[in-house]
């Protein structure tokens, strides 16, 4: 936002912040050593700043991650959890009731806007979700057409109530027993937004700019933000879990790959996500880089429509798969910065099982297992996507590939393609012509979220693309789901990908390698599974 | 010369409407919707979709969407942009600073470059230097501008470093925004560094910008100097013994610069298309990056209020061209 | 892009003219080709012609071949070129000469198409509008007036996402925003004809209202019409190729330039070839028809001497 459309008073506020500042970095320079500025050069603006609402990575990295903290958060780098503010919780036996017991002592940010007067407590936390959860509350809609996305299509339809014990105990109330909800308090619209803030702002009628001016606990403090062009953050000197060694983040909106990979090349980002995958050999060539990966948490995949004859035969869909060459693919659509993907589930995940073997490669068995099917002269459709994805960078060019392929072992493929709404429309619909090339990005770190919501008997004729209902695949994720424990549930997964492979509702063809770039003098940074950045313990050394 | 002021503005009054409309329709003409789109590869079930399509309106009958559009209109209100929630309004004023300045350098660039090109080759017609400039101006004029940038930026700002590959100004300079514009604010906040850096980085994207503008203008005042210094009272001065300099100066640069002026009017429009692909390339944070993405959401509102703006910008240039036009030229008014 | 825009500006000049007096085409012809630049366009756009005629025998390959072997294989002057892709490979292993070659037929196809509809289209609604005045007349212009207040390209953008991205609709969409230049050129073209005395005569003489329009003053305001289509020719394919390049255009895996520079803008650092070659067969295509154009003006128009 840019400052001109701040209320006059506190422009000059900011005005004479920014003096001040100056002042005493002025002050400062005289004995220590210059202030540390890290540039993340993101790859799109923000749609807010309230955490809550949004549904984009790119508003993730820059608004919740940043400013906020959860009660519960990622361990760096892994899907794993670790306790964030809160310092523990227990799920009741029945699995209905999920008690937090809160950090003492967390501050919320000051900023030229808002200094708060008491620490985070419960009245945080439950203000966060009721605002989400009560369409009775003013902040339900606080601004026009503000709605809560993720946490109606997570937590909501087994929450019944949110109970404030005391002032640092929270207790969720669930109607069923459901693992799930669990697996969502690391999520972005989780993040534990300050009541202190939000009755002063509706106190002055100022309720948007909850949105536009964030205060959170978080490990850096938001200073400015100029529209689609840079985001400028201090570090939080009150953080709870200590002061970020860099003084000052950046994120500089930089909406070109190619843009980024120049500007990080020429030293004006330490760090750039998103990396066209053609030019990341080069970037490993060079000495003043340093290039992470590591497999993304999402799947690329080709949906056979599993009611339409002759797709309703698993032994057509599993040969089909053979004639599929995932290794030219990955050459070609992800310039190698890919796996070739066996189950549905990304490696990365808990669940994965990893003693699944691919369906090989081989066009000769595809042709012969089709014959014996009494499929020839095959013709179908293949849906590409008109979009650019993590899971498929070039659906059209996949597409290409496929029909190819296809053609190899006489299936003649007719490639189609739509406006991107429509297209996510009509794939859904159970009547659908052909077979389908879409993924899914994990939002959480729960197995459910990719086995239950793509493959479910529920999301047919929704996120069910394959339209597959199968029943012993069914009972199994649907048990999963209410048992809590880990190690409880990893053998149901595992004997449902089995199944899934025998069935094969899907050519599961890819997961993308996410690819971070940085200046080599950049440390302590991690890559999360689930795909957001952040800069917790990230530092530069000279 | 009242009148034609009079008859000028009159005739604005329907073209608007019918941008209205026009910005309206196209919108709503396009397949997909902004709550699908949002919603992505995680899907919205049917009840939801019509619960947030109601938030916005865009429940209601299109003739009633259209009424409630044109009445906001007249209170000043552009609606709320469906992504970011936020009034349309202020977000164009966000951005308009930054495509403006892009914009006006570019046209101040092409002006005076193009100009002094024209004159140069009409007063050497036939000599190599009017064929090279002339030949160079054909060139720039045929230029696929988003190549070109493209060209510029692996030579400039990759290979040889000179110039910062996109954004506005170093990531270094803060200074609070008053106008908007990088090159004032710096100066009013007493940065010179940060005024430099603003420089540095309007080169490349007003080079690229100003391509065709430049190309256009400097065939124009060519042909318009060639053009009046054939006509006879030129002659007259001449026989009358001026000093052939003078000849130049005093009577045909103001004689040629009238379809001068028109054409350097007319680029405004061609200037807001190259915007749309020059601030794509050069991540400049503009309306014509803003337009192509709220397309793409389906932000209904946005695109609607955004190709408003916009067609009023260009409206708005195209008529101070015509009344200037129509001051220097008293043989058009009187039509 | 310039030379027409403003009905008074075609008017005022238009005045103090007489029609202009149809010279021979031989004498045309002549006057053509002391012009050395337009020559030059003239035998660049007739080689492209014969390229795109018999693309299939001049091209070392098929267009659509994709050569898995040979991802990305630079031209074969480098050092780890291949002699057999002239000008190296592309992402899916397909020969960027080949596809060069058959892409001409593209941008010829797409400048005649796109030329023909606005220019037809254009001609009618001017000559409607000149002739009748009056509301039609306002009406038209009006509308003309809208469709000149977007920038063109964001327009045609804008229809072209409405009736779906591919090759035919982005002609049409370009086709729409270039015609309302053709409605006013030959509007203020029939406004300063309609009174003049041969076209008095003729309708004493007792032609017909269609008859005066197309045969009595029609080919009287051609000669601006030429040069304005030639001058649309190259914009045609200019905007063809940057809707292209905004991912609107000719859908992959059509050779089409634009596309193809979209395609290849994400190996703008690793593989210039794939990002220079199309851009220089736009460039020079283009600038092959300026030349023309310029040539055509000089001879037909020498009143429009200008952009």
């Amino acid at each position: 936002m840019n400052a001109s459309s701040i209320p006059r008073g506190r422009k000059e506020m900011r005005l004479i912040n920014t003096l001040l500042a100056a002042t005493a970095s002025g002050l400062l320079l005289a004995g220590a050593a210059q202030a540390k500025t890290l540039v993340y050069c993101s790859e799109g603006s923000p749609e807010g700043f309230d955490p809550a609402p949004w549904t984009s990575g790119t508003t993730f990295d820059a608004a919740s991650r940043t400013v906020y903290d959860r009660l519960i958060e990622f361990q760096k780098g892994s899907t794993e959890t670790e306790p964030g503010l809160a310092e523990s919780w227990e799920v009741s036996e029945d699995g209905t009731e999920i008690t937090f017991h809160l950090r003492p002592g967390v501050k919320f940010q000051t900023t030229a806007y808002f200094t708060p007067t008491r620490d985070m407590n419960a009245d945080d936390v439950v203000f966060t979700f009721m605002r989400q959860f009560d369409k009775e509350s003013p902040w339900y809609e606080y601004a026009p057409g503000i709605a809560w996305e993720y946490f109606n299509s997570t937590m909501a339809s087994s929450l019944k109530e949110i109970v404030k014990v005391d002032d640092m105990t929270v207790k969720f109330v669930l109607n069923r027993p459901d693992a799930t909800v669990l697996a969502t308090f690391p999520m972005d619209f989780a993040s534990i937004v300050s009541k202190e803030y939000a009755d002063q702002l509706e106190a002055a009628g100022t309720r948007e700019q909850f949105n536009v001016l964030p205060v959170g606990t978080g490990p850096f403090t938001f200073v400015d933000y100029q529209q689609d062009a840079v985001i400028r953050y201090q570090a939080n000197p009150e953080w709870w879990n200590g002061k970020q060694a860099i003084d000052d983040l950046i994120f500089a909106i930089t909406v070109d790959a190619g843009v980024r990979q120049q500007k990080l090349v020429a030293g004006e980002c330490d760090i750039i996500p998103y990396p066209n995958p053609a030019d990341i050999d080069g970037l490993k060539g060079n000495a003043d880089l340093n290039v992470m990966q590591q497999e993304g948490f999402n799947i690329g995949y080709l949906a056979y429509n599993t009611l339409m004859p002759p797709f309703d035969k698993p032994e057509v869909r599993k040969a089909l798969n053979k004639a599929i060459n995932k290794h030219a693919i990955i050459e070609a659509v992800f310039q190698g910065v890919g796996t070739a993907a066996v189950a549905p589930l990304p490696p990365t995940s808990w669940a994965f099982n990893d003693s699944l073997t691919d369906d090989p490669y081989d066009p000769e068995a595809a042709k012969a297992e089709l014959e014996a099917a009494g499929v020839t002269d095959l013709s179908m459709k293949i849906w590409a996507m008109p979009v650019q994805r993590p899971y498929n960078p070039n659906a059209r060019r996949m597409a290409e590939l496929l029909q190819a392929d296809f053609a190899a072992v006489g299936v003649k493929v007719e490639i189609i393609s739509m406006e991107w709404g429509e297209y996510l429309a009509q794939s859904s619909a159970k009547d659908r012509d052909g077979a389908v090339l879409l993924g899914w990005t994990g939002d959480n770190a729960d197995p459910d979220n990719f086995l239950g919501v793509l493959l479910g008997c529920d999301a047919v004729g929704a996120n069910n693309r394959a339209q597959w209902c199968h029943q012993p695949y069914e009972d199994l994720i649907q048990k999963a789901k209410t048992i809590f424990a880990q190690e409880e549930r990893k053998p149901l997964y595992d004997e449902a990908q089995v199944i899934f492979k025998e069935q094969a509702p899907w050519a599961t063809i890819a997961h993308s390698i996410a690819t971070v770039p940085m200046r080599a003098n950049v440390t302590g940074f991690a890559q999360d599974p689930v795909g957001i950045h952040r800069f917790v313990g990230v530092d530069k050394t000279e | 010369m009242l009148r034609f002021i009079l008859n000028r503005l009159l005739l604005i009054v329907p073209t608007f409407i019918g941008i209205t409309l026009v910005a309206f329709l196209f919108i709503r003409l396009l397949p997909g919707d902004p709550v699908i789109l949002m919603a992505g590869e995680r899907g919205v079930s049917p009840e939801r979709h019509a619960e947030l399509m109601a938030q916005f309106g865009f429940d209601q009958p299109l003739l009633k969407q259209y009424a409630d559009y044109v009445v906001g209109l007249l209170h000043g209100d552009f609606g709320y942009s469906f992504s970011t929630k936020k009034p349309v309004l202020s977000e164009f004023m966000a951005r308009f600073p930054a495509t403006l300045e892009l914009a006006l350098c570019a046209i101040v660039l092409a002006t005076v470059l193009g100009v002094a090109a024209g004159i140069l080759s009409a007063i050497r017609r036939g000599s190599w230097i009017d064929q090279a400039t002339m030949g160079v101006a054909l060139v720039g004029y045929s230029m696929p501008i988003f190549w070109w940038a493209l060209l510029l930026i692996i030579f400039f700002s990759t290979t040889l470093g000179w110039t910062p590959v996109s954004g506005r100004i170093s990531l270094t300079q803060f200074f609070p925004s008053v106008t908007g514009f990088m090159l004032i604010d710096s100066l009013l906040a007493g940065k010179p560094a940060a005024f430099w850096s603003a420089v540095h980085h309007l080169i490349l994207p007003t080079i690229v910008l100003a391509t065709i503008p430049l190309a256009v203008i400097a065939r124009q005042t060519r042909s318009a100097m060639l053009e009046v210094l054939g006509e006879v009272y030129i002659m007259t001065a001449k026989s009358k013994g001026l000093a052939q300099r003078r000849v130049i100066w005093l009577h045909a640069l103001r004689n040629a610069l009238i379809p001068v002026v028109t054409t350097i009017g007319l680029q405004v429009s061609v200037l807001m298309g190259g915007a749309i692909l020059t601030e794509t390339i050069f991540s400049w944070p503009g309306i014509g990056k803003w337009m192509i993405d709220s397309i793409s959401r389906r932000d209904y509102q946005v695109v609607q209020g955004g190709l408003l703006l916009i067609a009023a910008v260009v409206m708005v240039v195209n008529l101070t061209v015509d009344l200037l036009y129509g001051l220097i030229n008293p043989r058009v008014r009187h039509r | 892009m310039s030379a027409t825009d403003d009905p008074h500006l075609g008017t005022a000049e238009q005045e103090p003219l007489g029609p202009p007096p149809i010279s021979p085409l031989r004498e045309n012809w002549r006057y053509f080709l002391a012009n050395r630049g337009a020559v030059i366009g003239l035998v660049v756009i007739a080689l492209m012609v014969l390229t795109a005629i018999f693309a299939p025998l001049i091209a070392p390959h098929d267009p659509t071949a994709q050569f898995r072997d040979a991802l990305l294989v630079p031209p074969a002057w480098t050092d780890k070129g291949r002699p057999e892709f002239l000008l190296g490979t592309d992402a899916l292993g397909r020969d960027i000469l080949s596809r060069l070659i058959f892409g001409a037929r593209y941008s010829l196809a797409i400048g005649l198409v796109v030329v023909t509809l606005a220019l037809v289209s254009g001609i009618l609604v001017g000559l409607v509008a000149g002739y009748f005045g009056g509301w039609i007349d306002g009406l038209i212009m009006r509308v003309m007036d809208i469709i000149l207040a977007f920038p063109s390209l964001l327009l045609a953008l804008v229809l072209v996402a409405i009736i779906g991205p591919g090759l035919f609709n982005a002609m049409l969409a370009i086709a729409v925003v270039l015609q309302p230049h053709f409605a006013r050129l030959t509007r203020g073209a029939v406004m300063a004809e309609k009174h003049r005395e041969y076209v008095t005569s003729a309708r004493v003489a007792g032609a017909g209202t269609l008859r005066l329009m197309l045969v009595t003053i029609l080919p009287n305001c051609l000669g601006p019409l030429i040069v304005q289509a030639t001058l649309s020719f190259s914009n045609a394919i200019l905007d063809a190729a940057a809707l292209g390049f905004l991912g609107m255009g000719a859908q992959p895996p059509t050779p089409e330039w634009g596309t193809m520079l979209a395609e290849a803008r994400e190996f703008i650092t690793s593989a210039w070839w794939v990002v220079t070659m199309p851009g220089i067969a736009i460039l020079v295509t283009v600038l092959a028809i300026n030349l023309i154009g310029d040539g055509l003006r000089d001879t037909l128009d020498p009143k429009l001497k200008r952009s």
